[in-house]
């Protein structure tokens, strides 16, 4: 077993390193048959947990570090919440190697590209099968290392560079409260191990305030949750952490896919779960997610709305639905929560790759004002991006359907004070979801032609290699919910790995009433999240194909509403031209006044003078170099003294 | 007949005596055998530090490999060494360090080269002196006597504002120096000998421990250096060459904090305690105001001197905060605070050289240190853009490099008695990655910015190299830190134990 558990995780390290010295025409096959092994073994785990021939596997590896009596090790945890992990890291992984073959052909820094997505998976894995809070950081800021290398994959566009900066120090700014939750689970827990810190949870612990003073202090427990989630908020973008995300894009599109879509931005989302008791302590903390992923659920599903880069629309929408996620968390539906991520990663990872290969078609052109009728020359894309958006909105029977609705009803039972806030909030974001995603679709694949002739001249369906995980991906995208809804909404499948309060229990009322998949998909067409995505294709229907002149009119009629949307709530405008130049004025004027002013040219600079000022009468005494030395030694002794004079008088 | 190999002696003498045979041997007028003669002395000398290291028994805390010897007896001042867990790994990194500037400068240096290898030969044991004396008068002439070499490299081979820069380098250290030496003169007299043990289990009450302690602190303020005593660092560094810097940064900053450990904290405990307040401040202005100020530089050397001063902060940081920790019982927080710093200094040797050499490795292609000279340096020196982004990372702090270790120590320390130090000392996460990274975007990543860039030639195999075996250290100190955590380990226990216990009374105190 440990030996399996070994390979999933190091068979991608080693092929990353080995891709990074051996030949482009190796560097992809070494690559894919790595995690083809990850993948293939990783599932052969997860059928042991669905068969029940598994008991979760803990195991630690080596001591990393020993502090009087703490030990701090490196090892895995296998549990069923981090086999479904691995199996999405490892699928969604191997679809995007094969995809980056057709993707990345003529790509000058093809086997870069091979090495950094394998290391990726390396350090997604480590993250999602770690068994202590240190290994998980360093996952957790492993993928963060690789995602900035990878957005700034073309590092002679000044875009990409500024992007990769910008997530990697938005992605700090949550890593810091991370970490602070790190060092709060260690004061509570006296421990960094999962087990050790769960056991205590169970046997009963003493909670210990932590805060600015003793007065004020918060309970200990609500300060790890809080900090842990600013953690999750960087990582899986939330409001207002989520600034890197769309930036992001400048990346090459199968990464948007892999990392920003499927599996790293998720790792906020399953960071939470896998911490579940410890979260189920701390109501506030659940409050706070409900109002942060709430808002982040519909604010960034209305920016959905005015994007016109493809990529970005799809950006903003993983946005939303990541909103979606954190929704459920508060909501204590962490079984709901990894549901949704789950089928997201299928439906996400498709749209993406389904937008690169309309990219490759259009030459690299973006803007979905440029594309229509797409639908005439690349029939794969076109089906397999209808299934991605079907899912994406919610269709009934679709995979994303069931996660959705779950979300939407579980939400619905929870009786925390900010549950109405959220629930309206995830109501009104199916709305948008559609209308932004139907705007996409009708945009790229019906309307009028409005590519130039030389471009609709070269149109045609991409390669096979890029098609094929397409096809791949839809598969799961329309049928996964089937077989999986079942067991992870009764809670069976996770057993233990996650862990509900029986009063914050929402998902028991939700098997009470459904039984099946099918009636559940049956009973849809009776609620209002149906009729609301329904509203939105209808208005992206009337907006793209009937009525195309109203989206101007639209425009003009909202002027100021689109305009903020346009600049993505002036969010950018501040950490840009506010807060960023406003850190370097402070770096400046400390330099400038403190360091040069105060201390070097007075205090130093000063000093030396009136040293060279008195030297000055000395030299006529003495001669020679030796005098500085002396004379500073004299001052120095001299000063000293009188201190001590001084102070025998005083006291 | 190998164990009574006074090995500590030889970490001293041998580069010394090295480099003096390559002054007066072949000298300026053989250069190749002169560059020969220096690496072997240098490489003899990390092998013989590495076999003290193999040699070394952990399980004891008291100075091992000791030598005795009668030096001046009317003042019974003693010639004595020893080391313990906190001293070798300091004498190993030191000894590496000298090998690799020797490397590293090979043929870069175009005057008075073999001078120049020398130098390095004989501060190298010089600096293993500092770390091996266990009298403290000793220790002092040692201490003192670093200064000369490094002194003549920054003089010599410095760059256009070199006079400044050495003159107020030594007038700040050595203004630090003279108050070192009274309160190590003043010691010795009450404890009837200069042996640093024996000093360290002497009662002495508060009044006299603060004196003492503030005599400590401004000849090792200066050398951490310590916010407001910082200034001659970056300017020293910008005017040194290149291995004057990666020596300067690497070992002689870690000679304040070595002081810190070695004599404040275990002479003084009590003094301490009382000023721990005072010292954190210090340490958090230097994490805070000096990350700021890192930010707004325009050199790249500057730069990373400021970044040295915020990352030394850490070292401080950790060794004063134990005192709280210790007061609330926590002693596995304490060792790790402790820990921390210690690991941290080690670590900063490693990247902080490696980033010098970075600079250095620019420096000799372009002559030019300015970050607006620079851009898509990438495009033209990939591998060596490689190089720079590890040590880059590592000087984020990141997971799994070294630079991780020490301060994920200190912080979660930190938490264990004040959120708002462990809020400010984190704050590092964000600022160290800003000025690492946003230089390394404006100097690495980009388009060709300029004909001079386009012109870059990739590192050589020598300077390949050396930023291998950095990068490596870099990465296995941070994946497994658990052998350098052993070494250290009796050393900090044995400190907690016996010497941050309160000396104004001989009561609880070890023998």
């Amino acid at each position: 077993m440990q030996n399996q558990l070994l390979a999933i995780l190091l068979f991608p390290l080693a092929a990353a390193l080995i891709a990074a010295f051996i030949g482009k025409a190796w560097s992809h096959r070494i690559t894919i048959v790595a995690v083809a092994i990850s993948c293939i073994l990783s599932i052969n785990i997860a059928m042991g947990f669905v068969n029940g021939g598994l008991s979760p596997v803990n195991i630690d590896l080596y001591t990393w570090a020993q502090l009087g009596q703490l030990e701090l090790h490196v090892g895995l945890l296998v549990d069923q919440l981090t086999a479904t992990m691995m199996v999405v890291v490892t699928f969604v992984s191997l679809m995007v190697h094969i995809y980056t073959v057709g993707y990345m052909k003529e790509d000058p820094g093809y086997q870069r590209f091979f090495a950094y997505i394998s290391l990726f998976t390396f350090a997604m894995l480590t993250l999602v099968m770690s068994n202590n809070f240190l290994q998980l950081f360093f996952g957790w800021e492993a993928v963060g290392l690789v995602s900035y290398l990878l957005i700034g994959f073309w590092y002679k566009k000044p875009t990409a560079i500024t992007a990769n900066l910008k997530a990697f120090l938005v992605n700090r700014i949550g890593d810091l409260g991370f970490l602070l939750g790190i060092a709060g689970i260690y004061k509570i827990f006296g421990t960094l191990d999962y087990a050790e810190v769960f056991a205590q949870i169970n046997l009963g612990f003493n909670d210990v305030p932590i805060g600015v003073t003793d007065e004020t202090a918060w309970s200990g427990i609500t300060f790890v949750c809080i900090g842990l989630f600013i953690g999750a908020m960087g990582k899986s973008a939330q409001m207002p952490l989520h600034v890197w995300l769309p930036d992001s894009m400048e990346g090459p599109t199968p990464i948007s896919a892999l990392i920003h879509a499927a599996t790293m931005v998720t790792a906020g989302i399953f960071m939470v779960t896998r911490m579940s008791p410890i979260f189920e302590l701390s109501e506030v903390a659940l409050n706070l997610m409900l109002v942060i992923g709430g808002s982040t659920a519909l604010f960034m599903g209305f920016l959905g709305v005015v994007q016109n880069d493809i990529k970005r629309v799809i950006a903003y929408s993983t946005l939303s639905q990541l909103g979606y996620m954190v929704v459920a968390l508060g909501a204590s539906a962490y079984s709901i929560a990894v549901f949704h991520l789950v089928t997201h990663a299928f439906f996400k990872a498709l749209l993406f790759l389904g937008a690169g290969s309309v990219i490759i078609a259009m030459h690299h052109e973006q803007d979905i004002r440029k594309m229509g009728n797409l639908k005439k020359y690349m029939p794969i894309t076109y089906i397999t991006c209808l299934i991605g958006s079907l899912a994406l909105i919610g269709t009934p029977f679709f995979s994303g359907f069931y996660s959705k609705e779950a979300i939407i009803l579980a939400e619905d039972n929870s009786h925390l004070a900010a549950a109405g806030y959220a629930h309206y909030a995830v109501l009104a974001g199916v709305f948008f979801t559609a209308l932004y995603s139907f705007r996409m679709f009708f945009l790229v694949f019906h309307t009028k032609e409005r590519m130039d002739e030389h471009t609709r001249h070269h149109l045609k369906e991409s390669p096979a290699v890029v098609w094929v995980p397409l096809v791949m991906l839809a598969i799961p995208s329309v049928i996964v919910s089937w077989f999986i809804s079942g067991p992870i909404m009764s809670g069976e499948f996770f057993g233990s790995s996650i862990s509900v309060a029986s009063n914050h229990d929402v998902i028991t009322p939700l098997i009470e009433e459904y039984q099946h998949p099918w009636q559940l998909g049956l009973h849809a067409f009776f609620t209002a999240p149906f009729w609301l995505a329904v509203a939105g294709v209808a208005v992206a229907f009337m907006v793209t194909i009937w009525r195309p002149e109203w989206r101007e009119i639209l425009s003009k009629r909202f002027k100021l509403i689109n305009h903020i949307l346009k600049n993505n709530y002036y969010f950018d405008r501040f950490y840009i031209d506010y807060l960023s130049p406003a850190c370097v004025g402070i770096g400046k004027r400390c330099w400038k006044w403190i360091d040069a002013g105060i201390i070097d040219s007075w205090l130093v600079n000063g000093s030396a003078k009136t040293v060279a000022a008195f030297s000055g009468q000395f030299r006529k005494v003495q001669t020679g170099y030796l005098y500085h030395y002396v004379l500073v030694m004299v001052v120095g002794l001299l000063a000293f003294l009188g201190w001590v004079y001084w102070r025998t008088l005083t006291v | 007949m190998i164990e009574k190999l006074p090995i500590l002696s030889l970490l001293i003498w041998l580069p010394i005596l090295g480099g003096m045979l390559v002054i007066f041997g072949p000298g300026q007028k053989h250069l190749r055998l002169s560059h020969w003669l220096s690496l072997l002395a240098a490489v003899v000398t990390f092998g013989l530090s590495l076999w003290a290291l193999s040699e070394f028994d952990t399980s004891r805390y008291y100075f091992q490999f000791s030598e005795d010897r009668s030096w001046i007896s009317s003042l019974g001042v003693r010639y004595s060494l020893g080391v313990d867990g906190i001293s070798l790994p300091l004498i190993v990194l030191t000894s590496l360090m000298t090998m690799i500037v020797i490397v590293a400068s090979w043929n870069n240096i175009k005057r008075r080269s073999s001078h120049y290898l020398a130098a390095f030969l004989v501060m190298c044991g010089l600096m293993n002196g500092v770390f091996a004396a266990t009298d403290s008068i000793l220790f002092y002439v040692f201490w003192e006597a670093m200064l000369i070499p490094m002194f003549l490299i920054i003089g010599i081979w410095g760059g256009d504002n070199r006079i400044y820069a050495t003159l107020k380098f030594f007038i700040y250290t050595f203004f630090g120096s003279v108050f070192l030496l009274i309160a190590l003169i003043y010691l010795g007299k009450q404890a009837n000998s200069f042996n640093i043990s024996v000093i360290q289990q002497m009662v002495i009450d508060l009044d006299t421990q603060k004196l003492i302690f503030f005599a400590f602190l401004i000849a090792f303020a200066v050398k951490v250096p310590m916010w407001p005593v910082h200034t001659w660092l970056p300017d020293a560094h910008v005017q040194a060459p290149t291995g004057g810097s990666v020596i300067l940064a690497a070992i002689m900053l870690k000679m304040g904090t070595y002081g810190f450990v070695r004599f404040m904290l275990p002479i003084v405990p009590d003094a301490s305690m009382v000023m721990a307040d005072f010292m954190i401040v210090l340490s958090l202005i230097a994490v805070v105001y000096i990350g700021f100020v890192a930010l707004a530089q325009k050199d790249m050397k500057k730069l990373i001197a400021y970044s040295s001063i915020a990352h030394m902060g850490f070292v401080t940081l950790g060794l004063f905060i134990s005192f709280a920790l210790l007061a609330d019982k926590q002693v596995d927080a304490a060792i790790m605070a402790i820990q921390g710093g210690l690991v941290q200094m080690i670590s900063h040797g490693f990247i902080s050289g490696a980033l010098f050499l970075c600079i250095g490795v620019l420096y000799d292609r372009l002559h030019s240190r300015n970050i607006s000279d620079y851009g898509g340096v990438v495009n033209v020196m990939p591998r060596f853009a490689m190089f720079f982004m590890l040590f880059a990372m590592a000087n984020s702090g990141l997971p799994g490099t070294s630079g991780f270790i020490g301060e994920f120590f200190v912080i979660v320390a930190s938490l264990q008695t004040s959120f708002w130090i462990a809020l400010l000392a984190g704050t590092t996460l964000v600022l160290a990655a800003a000025y690492t990274l946003w230089m390394f975007k404006r100097v690495i990543f980009g388009d060709v910015a300029n004909e001079k860039v386009a012109a870059l030639r990739d590192l050589k195999m020598r300077e390949y190299l050396v930023m291998a075996v950095l990068a490596i250290l870099v990465l296995l100190l941070g994946l497994f830190p658990g052998p350098l955590l052993e070494v250290m380990r009796t050393s900090v226990e044995h400190l907690i134990d016996c010497n941050l216990i309160s000396k104004l009374s001989a009561e609880g105190m070890c023998s």
